[in-house]
Parts: C-alpha cells; structure tokens; sequence
C-alpha cells in the first residue's frame, strides 16, 4: 500500500475542519446577538435615553456620547497623523535617525494594552490636565491610541502613489508643499480614507481606554468637558452591574457591531474601487 | 542651420562626480554644452547618461544617497552650491522623462498648476498660454474639445507632447530630454523628435539617446559616455558631424560604427 | 535650498512628528511617575511576599501582593496562545494552500473582520452564553477555562492574519521546487513552507501572546475575578488587566499607585514581546 497520501489527506481535513470550525464558531457569536438583539432595537430605542439604569428606554445619549469621543478623537489625531505619515513618506527616506526614532517609538506605541492607556489618559488628561471624566478625556485618550495605524496607513497610500509624479513635479520646479496639496495628496485620498475607517474601527471598538477617561455618565453630555458613555462601555456596564440588563446589551452589542461590520464595508467598497481605478485614472 | 557663428558656453561642468552610496557611478567627467544648440548624449546603458543628465537640474537629489562633486555652471552661477534656489533652477533647466509623466489631472490643470504655481495668477493669461503651447506641440487640434478630461486617457505620444507643452509653458532655457522617444510608437516617436528638431535655436537642448540614428539626425554637439568598471566617463566629445565622421578614440569609432556597445 | 514654503512646512511636520513619536515616551513617564510612590514605600519584594491583595490602608496596614494577578494573566495567556497557535496556522494554511481562490479571499475578509470584533462584545458573550454552559458542568462558570476560550476567540484572527502574510513572504519558487520533487502537498508545507516561514510565524504567535496579556474586556468579564491562584481550570482568577479596570475607580493614593506599577509591569511585558517579534519580523522595505 502507498502510505503516502494519507498524511496529505488529513492535513487536508483538518485545515478545513478548522477553517469551518472557527466560521462556524464566530457565525453562532454572531447569530447570538442578532437573535437576542434585534427584537429589542426599534427607533425609540435608538433615540430615548436610557431609564432605570438601561434596563429600559434607549441608548440616544450613549450614540451621541459615542459619535462626540470619536470626533474629538479623529479631529486631533488626524492632523498629526497625515503630518507624521508625510515627513515619514515624502520627506526622509526612511534613513534619516529622526525617522527611525519616529517608527521605532510608533511601532512601541501599537503595542500598549488598551488598559495602560487607560492608565494614562486618567493620569494626564482627567487629573494632570483637569479635564476629569470627561468626552474631551476619552476622545484624547483613543486619539493617542489610534495614532499608529492612522501613521502607518497614510505613510503607506503616500508610497504608493508613483515616485514619477514626484520627480515630475521637482522637475517644474513645484515646491513639495504644492505637489503634496496638488497631486500626492489627492492621489493617496483612497488609501487615506481606509485608513481612517480602520482608525474608526480600533476607536469604536475600544473599552477599557475609555473607563477611566469618559467615565460612565450616561445622561446626553452638555458640553465636550461632560463625562458620556461610548457604546461599548454602556455594553460592559449592563452585562456587569445592571441585573437584567443583559436584553439592552445585546441590542447595544448588535448595534456596535453594525456600525463596525459598515466601516469594513465601506474600507473593502474604498479599496475595491481604488483597484478597479488602478489608483491612477482621476 | 542657423546657428550663431561662434557657439557660447550654456552649461560647464567641471570634475564632476555622482556616486550612490560610496559607489562611484560617474568619475569627474568635464565637458561644455552650448546655448540655442541640440547636444546629444550617446552610450551604452549603464553608463551614467541620465545620471549625468539628472545632476544639470538637480533631479539628482531627489535619490537618496546620491552625492555630487565638482561644479556646474550655468550662465556662470555653480548650480552645485548649497545656495541655490532649486524652484529658480528648474524652472530655467525644463526636462522630460523617459516614461510620459503627466500628474493625474485634467489636461489644462497640466499646464495650468504649474504656471499658477510659478506666479502667474492671471487666468485669461494662463489660458493664453495653455493655447500658445499646447499649439506649440501640436496638440491644440486633438484636446481642444476635452481639455478638461484626465490627462491620463491620451495616448502615450500625446502624454509626451503634453509633457513637453508642461515643460515649454515655464519657458525655460534649457531642456532636459531623457529619452524622450523611447517608450514611444515609431510615428509617436517621430512626432517628438520633429519637435525636438523645431526648437533648435530657441532653446538649449541636452538630449540622452539610445538610438544613433536619431542622434545623428538631432544633434549639433555631441557626448560620448563610456563605462570603465562601473564608473561613467566621457570618451569623445565635439560638435556631432566631426565626431561622427572622424572619431578620435577606437572605443568611439567601433560604438558608432555599431560593432561594439 | 529648499522654497521657503517647504522649509515652513518641514518644520510644520518634524513638530507633528515629534509630537507622535513622544507620545510613547510620556505614556512610560506619566506611568513611572505615577508608580513611584508605591515603588517607594513597598520596595521591590512586597510585590510578591506580601500575604495578600488588600491594597487599601495605606503601607502599613495594606496587602500588595501582585502575584495572584500575575499568575493569573500568565496562565490565560498561555492557555490561549497553546490553544490558538494550531487553529490560527491550520487556518492560515487553509487560506494559503487549501481553500480554492475565492473561498480564501472570503475566508480572509471574515477573519479580518474578527479581528476587529470588539472585544467588550467577545466578552459579553462569553459571560452570558459561554460562562452558564461550563457553569452547568462545574459551576459558577466565571473560571480560567472561559477566560482562555475567550481570549483564543480573540488572537486567533491576530495570528492567523500575520501567520498567513509570514506564510505568503516565501518566495513562491520554493514550493514549486518541492512540488518538483513529487512531494505532496501536506510535505511541501511541512518540509518547506513552515520552516522557510518559521521566524514570521514567531513573530505572530508572540504578537498573539502580547495581544492575550494585554487584552482586558474579556477576561474581565468571563473570569469572575477572584484574587486568589487557581488550583484549576475552573476556578476564577484575576488578571492584572482586570484588577486595573476593576478597582482604579476607586483606588486612592498608595491603592492607585499600585496600580500603575501593575500597569508599568504590563507596559512591560508586552513591550518585550513586541520588541522579539519586532526583531524576528524579515525587514519591510521602505520606499
């Protein structure tokens, strides 16, 4: 008998067994929450505010809460990001000792647990800064954390875009101030723009970071200085503390996820088009 | 041919030397190119032509780790100095790249990003020049009705043109041309160099080129590049017809004669 | 010489830059600065010989003793990364070698997908579906063994997505040369991919390790975080993570301290870990 193809024939099953287990897996994760969490979302529940600790009313204070943290967030992060991203793409060459300290220092800063930033932003932005437990605390606090991939996936649509339109604009003569806002920046948009869903992502998603810096408060906030609820922290907060709230959980968790399965949509419907465009014919 | 009498010197290069990374690619080469006249540089790949033609605009600073030494002067000024205004310099020194590079715009916007960039902040008179060149090279007739489309969408030979139009609007005084015809169709290809040939005594034209042909039909001087391990160096160099008929050194005459290079 | 323009804009950007790259930097001093109290009221030893965890009263009458916590995050993060290291490179493999074209590509979106999964929800399922069902065979359910289900949920999409770019960094050619040879498919991977593809497979399952040791949502909420070193799989336990989340809200002075030494510790260990990886990652080429 040939022994051989056995071995070949069970790594086989198995590389599929496992693919379809973890499908299966996380399609049963998923199932869980639509089928627990639909029933409870209807209009009102998206826009009253929560009653009796969350247990019934909405979440309309907690979106709003959420969309105000991830502004602040991206509206801080974002300049500094494109900044960073352009000095390292355009300006350097990858060889200049700023540079390297720049990416090394970035690459440590992808690393820290979400909870140490939590640490942080409680440390600096609420105390040390006195903004408390507030929108402004948390949205600083998940700027920080998201700065890394915003960097990393600018730098990366920046150096895709053909060096010939580099040297064709030094060529005319074109600061690189002009031929960025002109031609290099335009021409990455694509890139740009997913990754700044992948930041909206990592942002949305994020609890722990968020505990300690906007607090739990789950009232509509006044001002950017009022403490607000991010969705996930309102998720963790019925499921831990709120006896019979684990129904609004699900409800929330479907939502959060909903928001999160449209920004990968709207990253794949971005790069899909960037490939179909070739990245060039605009 | 109506050439001033006695040719001026346009640029002078001195000694110079180009090494990537500690690697020498060009080893002080010196040598004269002439105002209002075509001057060919001729060789075999690998041999430092466009290198050489990247340090008369500077381009060459835009690869990392690409040093120079020696001097370039142009009208006089050492364009190699640490002081000079790079914007001021590629706009007097124009080139054109091998690959058509338009940028990723509309036809006019081509032409007109550039000029806006360099100042001219007159509409009507961006537009009057956008016509003057774009008729310049021929092409007013086939994108006048479409100068708002991508760029992008011409065919090549028209890219290049639009690119030369890009260049011309600047109006410089000198052209870098970097193969210009090589990634063309042989009719595009024509087209091109007849341009080239019509801006003869209007412009001070420094043109690399694969094809002896055409540098027999373009130039008025020419530069033979050779390569001696590696390191670039120019083995003859005089007005083309001398060197073309009676070369000085046996490398030249066998790579114009087709039997080595 | 630059235009005038880009040399303001130069020094527009260096100041972004800088103000990126020190972000790290105050991050590890606000955390030292904030350690050091407790750092120096407890000395390097109380950490691990005190008798307990009863971090309230101040350094006399407090408790600091870290190494439940300890043993804690170190025994679900290697649960989990034993557990997911075989699934995610099977899964790996199955998108690289076994799944036809298009199934892969779709396989890999769902498994991006995952990745980007909350990690607050992963917890909230496990604590309401996955802690009741190990609850029925021995309860209460809130137990090492869920913290470890739940957190190889969550790095296997991690591992496999990086074990799959290590897996796709060697050079095709290779296993054409051992498909050559009349090797079979399952020896081709054996023999050649997966040690041609061995420092990158490191590299994910350490970065897997740091995301587990790093991760606290989910232990949080399905390990019912008990201070104490569990004897078993099913017993609760308590990462450091955990106890940061559970008790900053209220730790005063020393309490809090100590807590940013626990914090300062994780920064640690994961630094670590992120900087092997780092090391052992081939070098991306830039430009």
């Amino acid at each position: 008998m040939d022994r051989r193809p056995w071995p070949d024939g069970l790594a086989a099953a198995l590389a599929w067994g496992v693919a379809m287990g973890i499908t299966a897996v996380f399609g049963l994760v998923l199932a869980d929450l639509l089928r627990h969490g639909l029933p409870e979302i209807s209009l009102g529940f998206l826009l009253e505010a929560p009653r009796e600790a969350g247990r019934a009313g909405g979440i309309g204070p907690v979106i709003v809460s959420t969309l105000l943290i991830l502004a602040v967030c991206l509206l801080t992060s974002l300049p500094i990001a494109l900044a960073t991203a352009v000095l390292l793409a355009e300006f350097s060459h990858g060889r200049s000792g700023f540079a390297r300290l720049i990416r090394a220092s970035l690459d440590g800063l992808a690393g820290v647990p979400s909870i140490v930033f939590g640490l942080f932003g409680n440390a600096l932005f609420s105390l040390a800064l006195g903004l408390g437990f507030s929108i402004l605390s948390g949205g600083l606090t998940l700027a920080c954390m998201v700065l890394p991939i915003l960097i990393r996936s600018a730098e990366q649509a920046l150096r895709e875009v053909p060096s010939d339109y580099r040297r064709a604009a030094a060529a005319l003569g074109i600061s690189q101030a002009a031929s960025l806002r002109q031609v290099l920046l335009p021409c990455a948009a694509p890139g740009l723009a997913i990754g700044v869903v992948l930041g909206i992502g990592r942002a949305l998603a994020e609890t722990a970071a968020l505990l300690f810096t906007s607090g739990y408060v789950d009232r509509l906030p006044g001002s950017l200085l009022d403490s607000g609820r991010a969705l996930s922290v309102h998720i963790y907060d019925l499921a831990m503390n709120v006896p019979g709230g684990e129904a609004r959980a699900y409800a929330t968790a479907v939502v959060l996820v909903v928001l999160l399965l449209v920004a990968n949509a709207l990253t794949l419907g971005i790069a899909e088009l960037w490939r179909l465009d070739g990245g060039t014919s605009r | 041919m109506s050439l001033p009498l006695r040719p001026q010197p346009c640029l002078e290069v001195r000694q110079l030397s180009v090494s990537y990374d500690r690697r020498c690619v060009i080893d002080a080469v010196s040598t004269v190119m002439h105002r209002s006249r075509i001057t060919a540089i001729v060789g075999p790949s690998g041999c430092g032509k466009s290198t050489f033609l990247s340090c008369l605009n500077r381009l060459s600073d835009l690869t990392p780790g690409c040093r120079l030494s020696g001097s370039i002067r142009l009208d006089g000024d050492d364009i190699l100095s640490a002081r000079t205004d790079l914007i001021r310099l590629r706009r007097r020194v124009g080139a054109i790249a091998q690959r058509p590079n338009p940028f990723p715009l509309s036809i006019r916007r081509n032409i007109t990003m550039p000029l806006e960039h360099h100042g001219l902040r007159h509409r009507d008179r961006r537009e009057a020049v956008l016509e003057r060149v774009l008729r310049r090279v021929g092409l007013w007739r086939e994108v006048r009705g479409r100068l708002d489309q991508p760029a992008l969408a011409l065919s090549g030979g028209q890219q290049q043109r639009l690119c030369l139009a890009r260049a011309l609007a600047l109006e410089p005084e000198v052209l870098l041309l970097d193969e210009p015809c090589s990634a063309l169709d042989p009719v595009a290809s024509g087209v091109v160099e007849d341009l080239i040939a019509s801006l003869r005594g209007a412009t001070t034209q420094v043109i690399v080129t694969h094809n002896l042909a055409q540098a027999r039909r373009l130039a008025d001087d020419l530069i033979v590049f050779w390569t001696d391990e590696g390191r670039g160096t120019i083995v003859e160099q005089g007005p083309a017809d001398a060197v073309f008929t009676s070369p000085q050194s046996a490398i030249t005459a066998a790579y114009l004669s087709g039997s080595r290079g | 010489m630059r235009a005038a323009e880009d040399r303001l804009l130069l020094g527009c950007l260096r100041l972004a830059g800088a103000a990126a790259g020190s972000i790290v930097l105050l991050i590890v001093a606000y955390l030292l600065a904030e350690a050091l109290p407790a750092l120096q009221a407890l000395g390097p030893l109380r950490w691990i010989r005190d008798a307990s965890w009863h971090p309230a009263g101040g350094a006399g009458a407090g408790r600091f003793n870290l190494s439940p916590m300890l043993i804690g995050t170190a025994a679900a993060a290697t649960g989990a990364v034993l557990l997911a290291t075989p699934l995610s490179i099977a899964s790996a493999l199955f998108c690289r070698f076994y799944a036809p074209r298009r199934l892969g590509g779709g396989y890999r979106r769902l498994v991006q997908l995952l990745a980007g999964l909350p990690s607050v929800v992963f917890g909230f399922w496990g604590l309401v579906v996955l802690t009741p069902l190990i609850g029925r065979w021995q309860p209460p359910g809130q137990s090492l063994l869920a913290g470890i289900l739940i957190l190889t949920l969550m790095i296997l999409p991690t591992i496999s997505l990086l074990a799959e770019s290590a897996l796709a960094a060697v050079p095709r050619a290779y296993g054409q040369a051992a498909a050559a040879m009349g090797l079979t498919r399952w020896a081709t991977i054996r023999q050649v991919m997966l040690p041609a593809a061995i420092t990158g497979l490191s590299s994910a399952i350490l970065l897997g390790a740091a995301r587990a040791i790093g991760e606290t949502m989910a232990v949080l909420m399905v390990t019912g975080n008990v201070v104490r070193t569990p004897a078993s799989l099913l017993d609760p336990v308590r990462t450091l993570t955990a106890n940061i989340a559970l008790e900053l809200g209220y730790a005063l002075e020393l309490h809090r301290s100590a807590l940013f030494v626990s914090g300062l510790l994780l920064m640690g260990m994961v630094a670590l870990l992120v900087g092997i990886s780092e090391a052992l990652r081939p070098e991306e080429r830039h430009g």
